[in-house]
């Protein structure tokens, strides 16, 4: 089985301090932290585990400057065959929809089985290039995968619903999958492992080779356009509690006894 | 007069929360664009719905088919194609939902209809569709342009908007129209529901919930976690990546794909309060927060910040608790 898995490099910024830059249209990335969007860290192990399990190929490909480079090597090191970066200036400023079509116009001409995606890209993701990708190679799709069996030309797919549900569906093959978080666990990779994959090649493409003109990419090709960014007011002012940890402690303890919580 | 479409959600015979909430942010739109709120609804016996509806919108758009008993996002695009073509609507409103996800970046990509997801706002300013919407776990938000066109796609964040019944009531006309599908989708079968396993511990009968989250770092500090719930008296529950991780059951989940809880004390340690997560938490009585991120998102839903290391004030909080608990005896 042939499976292709779009990943996307993201910076980390759960713990980091977001500044919006000058144009006011983006956050200052310098400091930030980049790996392996964690949604795509789940598509690639289920890839890998298919491949493991009955043979076949894994292609890494993502959209992405030269940094991504570190990305693809995590998948090369965790058992991906091959690895191919998009890569053009003109690609700034690209939408899901822009990025769809740049995916779709190298996708197209490979083999393939399976595509496998993350939900959602978790830096400024919109939860649809899956699905639009999928349109447009013409194949059936699902995201939200929670659960995956094969069988001969179909995939039976445990999608999530909300509250803990979760609705059991049945897709031909070739189909796109975009998974969620939690559908296995991502096996560890070790320095020797990442140090191996540093001799496979990743394979660079270019605007020029996807066979798109510059208007159909970038912010030109896109459905949005990023106006400004800004910091979200807040629903409700925490009272702050301060001090040194004891003090913290007992100020806490204090608020608790006095709503009778202890 | 043009149209705005709000596309009904429903499962399991229930029209869903989110419905209400497009119909309400929907009447808004209409009413400043000069269209006609139209709620669309697909389905197998749902009349009833019809007219649950009705009373929200001016016009009704009822679909019937044995085809769209359960959701199936292929069924759905198809019969929403046929819809759009006839009726040419300025905005099509769908959940950010596991359905809205599903159906709404393929519906697009089909009609090359320009689409924005995941909204809290949304307005037309100068004829050009304006979205709002949330970056980076909710610590940004963004204000974009769509790219002008006909007819948009937007699929709405839940709980986002406050549901309200117009009064009167819209009283909107049910307008019955026959399904386009004339086969079976083959490419994509619905199944069956698939019930959570039954739980062992029921968090959304707890007073007290210590919420960890992915701020612990590792799975041996959940014994220490543990402790600290068991002196305070309350149950641990998590946010999502605990239960990804296998660390905590999957019952033990507070958020939009777990639980809704409304204890009387939410503390919330390492957890950065991106909005599924807080969905599920915000109505708690008490709400103290520890991250040492003085930015992070869950300060502004929180009663109580502490902006702190997680792992300098669990022990000295446990000792003072039991202290406390022992003056008392
Ligand atoms: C469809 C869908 C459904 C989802 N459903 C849910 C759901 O039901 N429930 C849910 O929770 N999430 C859900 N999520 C995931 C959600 O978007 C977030 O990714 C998740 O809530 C983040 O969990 P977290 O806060 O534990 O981790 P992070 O966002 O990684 O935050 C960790 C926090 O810990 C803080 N921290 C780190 N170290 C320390 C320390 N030593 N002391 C103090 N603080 C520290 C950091 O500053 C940071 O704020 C869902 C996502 C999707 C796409
Ligand atoms: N630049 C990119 N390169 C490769 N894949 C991408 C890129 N952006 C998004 N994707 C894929 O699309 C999924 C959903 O992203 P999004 O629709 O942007 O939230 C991601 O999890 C990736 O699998």
């Amino acid at each position: 089985m042939d499976i292709i898995v779009c990943v996307k490099h993201v910076p980390d910024t759960a713990e980091a301090e977001l500044k919006i830059d000058a144009s006011g249209k983006a956050v200052d990335k310098a400091g930030l932290v980049y790996d392996i969007n964690e949604w795509d860290d789940y598509a690639l192990e289920e890839a890998v585990r298919i491949k493991e399990k009955q043979g076949g190929t894994v292609t890494a490909i993502t959209i992405g400057s030269e940094d991504s480079d570190s990305t693809l090597r995590k998948c090369l090191a965790r058992g991906a065959d091959k690895a191919i970066r998009l890569t053009d200036p003109k690609f700034a400023g690209s939408d899901s929809y822009a990025t769809a079509k740049i995916l779709h116009s190298v996708i197209k001409t490979m083999h393939y089985d399976l595509i496998l995606a993350g939900l959602q890209a978790g830096d400024d993701g919109a939860t649809a290039v899956g699905p639009i990708l999928a349109e447009m190679l013409g194949i059936p799709h699902a995201t939200m995968v929670k659960k995956l069996e094969l069988a001969t030309g179909t995939a039976k797919v445990n999608r999530e619903l909300e509250g803990g549900l979760e609705e059991q569906i049945e897709v031909k093959l070739p189909a796109l999958l975009a998974v969620s978080t939690g559908i296995n666990e991502p096996r560890y990779v070790s320095i020797m492992g990442i140090r191996k994959a540093m001799q496979k090649e990743i394979k660079i493409m270019t605007l020029a080779d996807t066979g798109l003109t510059e208007a159909e990419v970038g912010e030109q090709g896109s459905w949005t356009r990023i106006e400004k960014l800004y910091v979200p007011p807040a629903e409700k002012q925490a009272e702050p509690v301060t001090g040194t940890p004891d003090e913290i402690a007992a100020k806490i303890v204090d608020l608790l006894r006095s709503r009778g919580l202890i | 007069m043009a149209k705005l479409f709000v596309l009904a959600e429903h499962r399991q015979g229930q029209l869903r929360d989110i419905t209400f909430e497009m119909l309400t942010k929907g009447r808004e739109i209409a009413e400043k664009t000069g269209t006609e709120l139209t709620a669309v609804i697909l389905g197998s016996n749902v009349k009833e719905h019809a007219k649950a509806l009705a009373e929200y919108a001016q016009a009704v758009i009822l679909v019937e088919d044995p085809r769209l008993e359960n959701f199936n996002s292929e069924a759905y695009k198809k019969v929403l194609q046929a819809l759009i073509a006839a009726h040419k609507p300025l905005l099509i409103m769908m959940g950010h939902t596991s359905y809205g996800v599903e159906l709404a970046p393929r519906l697009a990509a089909a009609l090359s209809i320009p689409l924005a997801t995941d909204l809290i706002d949304l307005a037309f300013e100068a004829d050009q569709l304006t979205a709002t919407r949330q970056m980076y776990g909710g610590k940004v938000n963004v204000k974009t342009v769509v790219r002008k066109a006909e007819t948009y796609i937007a699929t709405i964040r839940t709980a986002t908007f406050t549901p309200q019944k117009p009064s009167p009531p819209a009283n909107g006309q049910i307008l019955e129209t026959p399904s386009p599908l004339t086969e079976d989708i083959a490419e994509k079968r619905f199944l069956q529901y698939v019930l959570p396993p039954p739980g062992g511990v029921d968090i959304t009968a707890a007073e007290k919930l210590v919420g960890v989250g992915r701020g612990i770092k590792d799975q041996a500090n959940m014994p220490l976690m543990e402790e600290l719930a068991k002196t305070l008296g309350a149950v641990l529950a998590c946010s999502r990546p605990i239960v990804d991780k296998g660390w905590l059951p999957t019952d033990r989940q507070v958020g939009s794909s777990g639980k809704t809880v409304k204890p009387k004390l939410y503390l919330a340690l390492g957890i950065s309060g991106a909005f599924q997560h807080v969905l599920g938490m915000k109505s708690s009585d008490l709400i103290i927060a520890v991250n040492k991120d003085p930015k992070a998102p869950i300060f502004s839903f929180a009663d109580y910040a502490v902006v702190e290391d997680l792992f300098k004030i669990v022990l000295p909080l446990k000792n003072k608790v039991n202290e406390a608990k022992a003056q008392k005896t």
